[in-house]
């Protein structure tokens, strides 16, 4: 089977199949980065181009690991040092971009639909690696990756989010993920933190961590962003962290084998206290490396490999 | 040129008139109107006289000139998104004779001068007529009051820091009283900057599923609420600029049935497209107020119904390519509607919201009421201004056509009912396309 589309902009857009089809093919990867020698030729002379106008360290670093295991050539741009400083618009630098003539294309930005302006523009494959508070598509499939490993499948599982739902794009790539493939997904957060009409998206909205971790096989904390609390979106780190972490008293109400994920970067301390995330629930590494398959996974299919 | 337009089913809202009937026009004024046939003249003398020029307007409507009363023309300061002459063009092929424009230019129309600029620019290229409204406040910083009595001397017709709301309600009372007693009217932007901080679209479903930051329908009527009360209190009146929420109407239709003197208006994005429209992220779905719900919509078009909102307004906001050519985030907000602003609101009429009287009052009579502009009847010896309108005509939005510098349309390929195919401006033709 093939990936019959041309850009990955968001989970919205996949079917059920789709994504199955990009997390199957992301099970056949995930061997070759245990290997001795951890390339495949699979996309030797291919040029991949990782565009970010965002500070990333995780996902810049796992897409150009996937690109270079694939025997892909590699080029970061990040917004310091290219032409963007000197005030050259994306559509110009995107442009300029097509005409070297790169394969794919993986952007992140700042501001929501951003990949969706160089995708109407270029011939070029893009990936969205994450657009403002919109979607982070390869977060979601290596979360929705990890979790089938762990538990064998998705469909059924009790999932809760946890967090600044309003500005988080993993929350929104998951929630459209996680119900197609038909988990329940379950929200909490300050009031202030939970858009507006979200539970029309098809999720169950809370306003304490209790309520949605309750017999939760699967619990996702999300980051605070720190500035978030000059925007009177919180009181205080203070209370956010005694109100709306995860920790050793609260993780009880969830189920025994819950698995406790966080995209990172994480604040140790405030949304999740450390010795969950480094505990035995804690599934936060295979995240990590469950994305390097998955964006594998990704730029073979753009580039027209299939799933045999 | 003199000319007699017959055969035409000729709408004057101001008399109740509509009817076939024919219209007269000598030396630039309305001579002589009224229902067909036509005989003898009130000169006595039979027919149309030899020099005078016959339109057989059969299955054409026959209106006032059409008013925009809300229209930024960018000049002075910002020619390369507009200038007064391609908005005037742009403003003659949609019908509208006469244009008001927003005080927003670089400099701010917060001057006599600025005013004089406009109307001098505007005489000269001679097209449509353009009422200039002057800044509320300085630069439209919201500190101090411009001056009001001088600059209505210069022209200006009313007062407006469009594209800023008032934020201090203190200046707003005072502004209100002052222009009161000048016979103006405050034409306000109702927009409360604390909730609307940050945002680029409705506060909704869709902004939640895209992540856009909202901008909620309550920063809107807040303001609204607050301009209300004061309007109340000053006893002065007051006149709000682009409706777009349910809020909104509900608050302004409760108030005139108070008895206070508010009067509105909306433009047809905000009956037409929804927030929906934004889901693309192409930047020309991107204005201030924003496209809101389908509720929203809903109300603004029971409000255009029952009479709460008077007035259809363009908010004609032309921008460059280079102010939407970029990232949603950093698009310039503003569509530009002259062009379009008519055949939109015909749909009106064809899905039986208004009549076509209904309609071309919202387009003729109450913004000359508003404004306190001698336009929008035909009453003998007024100024021949006059719109022609083929209602059956269907023609595709192509922006590339506009006469508007702006290209900024989220109507761009639509195929849309009813054209403007004759404008006629102080008895001469301005535009034709018949």
């Amino acid at each position: 089977m093939k990936l019959n589309r041309k850009d990955i902009l968001g989970i919205q857009e996949l079917s059920v199949d789709e994504i199955n089809l990009i997390l199957e093919t992301a099970d056949s990867f995930i061997e070759i980065s245990t290997r001795e020698i951890k390339k495949v030729p699979t996309l030797r002379g291919k040029t991949i181009i990782n565009l970010f106008y965002e500070a990333s360290t995780r996902t810049r670093t796992s897409f150009e690991i996937a690109a270079k295991r694939l025997s892909a050539d590699t080029i970061n741009i990040s917004a310091s040092t290219s032409s963007v400083v000197k005030g050259e618009t994306l559509i110009d630098t995107a442009k300029n971009l097509q005409a070297m003539n790169p394969d794919v294309i993986i952007i992140r930005h700042s501001a929501a639909g951003a990949p969706h302006v160089l995708a109407g523009l270029l011939k070029q494959s893009i990936i969205n690696a994450g657009d403002g508070a919109h979607e982070h598509p390869t977060q979601a499939l290596l979360d929705m990756m990890t979790i089938r490993s762990k538990k064998g499948g998705i469909a059924g599982l009790k999932v809760a989010i946890i967090g600044d739902i309003a500005h988080s794009r993993v929350a929104r790539s998951n929630i459209y993920g996680l119900t197609k493939m038909g988990a329940a997904v379950f929200l909490a957060g300050p009031a202030t933190m939970i858009p507006r009409n979200i539970e029309k998206m098809g999720v169950v909205v809370h306003t304490h961590i209790e309520e949605a971790i309750r017999e939760a096989d699967i619990i996702m904390m999300l980051r605070i962003q720190t500035e978030r609390e000059k925007q009177n979106l919180f009181p205080s780190l203070r209370e956010y962290a005694q109100y709306f972490s995860l920790n050793p008293k609260n993780i009880g109400l969830a189920r025994k084998d819950v698995l406790v994920m966080h995209p990172g970067p994480m604040n140790r301390g405030v949304e999740i206290s450390p010795d969950i995330a480094d505990g035995p629930h804690s599934i936060i590494l295979d995240q990590v490396t469950n994305g390097v398959a998955v964006r594998m996974a990704l730029l073979y299919l753009l580039t027209g490999g299939s799933n045999s | 040129m003199n000319l007699l337009l017959k055969g035409g089913r000729l709408i004057n809202p101001f008399r109740k008139v509509d009817g076939i009937g024919f219209l007269m026009i000598e030396n630039g004024k309305i001579a002589e109107s009224g229902m067909e046939p036509h005989r003898t003249g009130k000169s006595g003398r039979k027919g149309p006289p030899p020099d005078m020029e016959v339109l057989d307007l059969r299955g054409k409507i026959v209106v006032p000139g059409l008013i925009d009363m809300h229209t930024h023309l960018r000049e002075p300061g910002f020619e390369y998104r507009e200038t007064i002459a391609s908005g005037s063009k742009a403003a003659v092929a949609g019908g509208f004779t006469s244009v008001a424009c927003m005080p927003n230019t670089s400099p701010v129309n917060d001057n006599r001068s600025v005013t004089e600029y406009i109307r001098r620019k505007a005489a000269e290229c001679g097209l449509a007529n353009v009422y200039p409204i002057a800044a509320i406040s300085l630069k439209s910083e919201g500190a101090c009051l411009s001056e009001f009595q001088d600059l209505k001397d210069a022209g200006a017709v009313a007062f407006s820091d469009d594209g800023n709301p008032v934020m201090n309600a203190s200046l707003m009372r005072r502004a209100l009283e002052y222009a009161s007693s000048l016979d103006m009217r405050i034409i306000d932007h109702c927009e409360d900057r604390n909730l609307s901080a940050g945002g680029m679209m409705h506060e909704g479903f869709v902004s939640s599923e895209i992540g856009l930051a909202g901008i909620p329908g309550v920063s809107e009527d807040v303001m609204i609420a607050r301009d209300i009360l004061l309007a109340e209190f000053t006893g002065a009146p007051l006149h709000i600029a682009h409706v777009s929420t349910a809020g909104a109407v509900r608050l302004i239709r409760e108030a005139k049935i108070r008895g206070i003197q508010v009067t509105a208006e909306t433009a047809p994005q905000y009956f037409t497209l929804t927030d929906e429209a934004v889901r693309t992220f192409d930047t020309a779905t991107k204005i201030n107020p924003p496209l809101r719900s389908a509720e929203d919509r809903a109300a603004i078009r029971e409000g255009l119904r029952d009479g709460t909102i008077d007035v259809i307004a363009s908010d004609h906001a032309p921008h460059a390519r280079t102010d939407k050519e970029v990232e949603f985030d950093y698009a310039a907000s503003g569509i530009t509607g002259l062009e379009t602003s008519l055949a939109l609101s015909l749909r009106l009429v064809d899905e039986g919201i208004l009549t076509l009287p209904d309609l071309i009052e919202k387009m003729t009579v109450h913004p000359a009421q508003i404004l306190r502009i001698p336009k929008g009847t035909f009453a003998d010896g007024a100024d021949a201004d006059v719109t022609v309108i083929d209602p059956e005509k269907e023609w595709t939005v192509d922006r590339g056509l506009f006469f508007s510098r702006g290209k900024n349309t989220p109507f761009h390929n639509w195929i849309l009912k009813g054209k403007a195919v004759l404008t006629i401006v102080g008895g001469r033709i301005r535009y034709r396309d018949c």
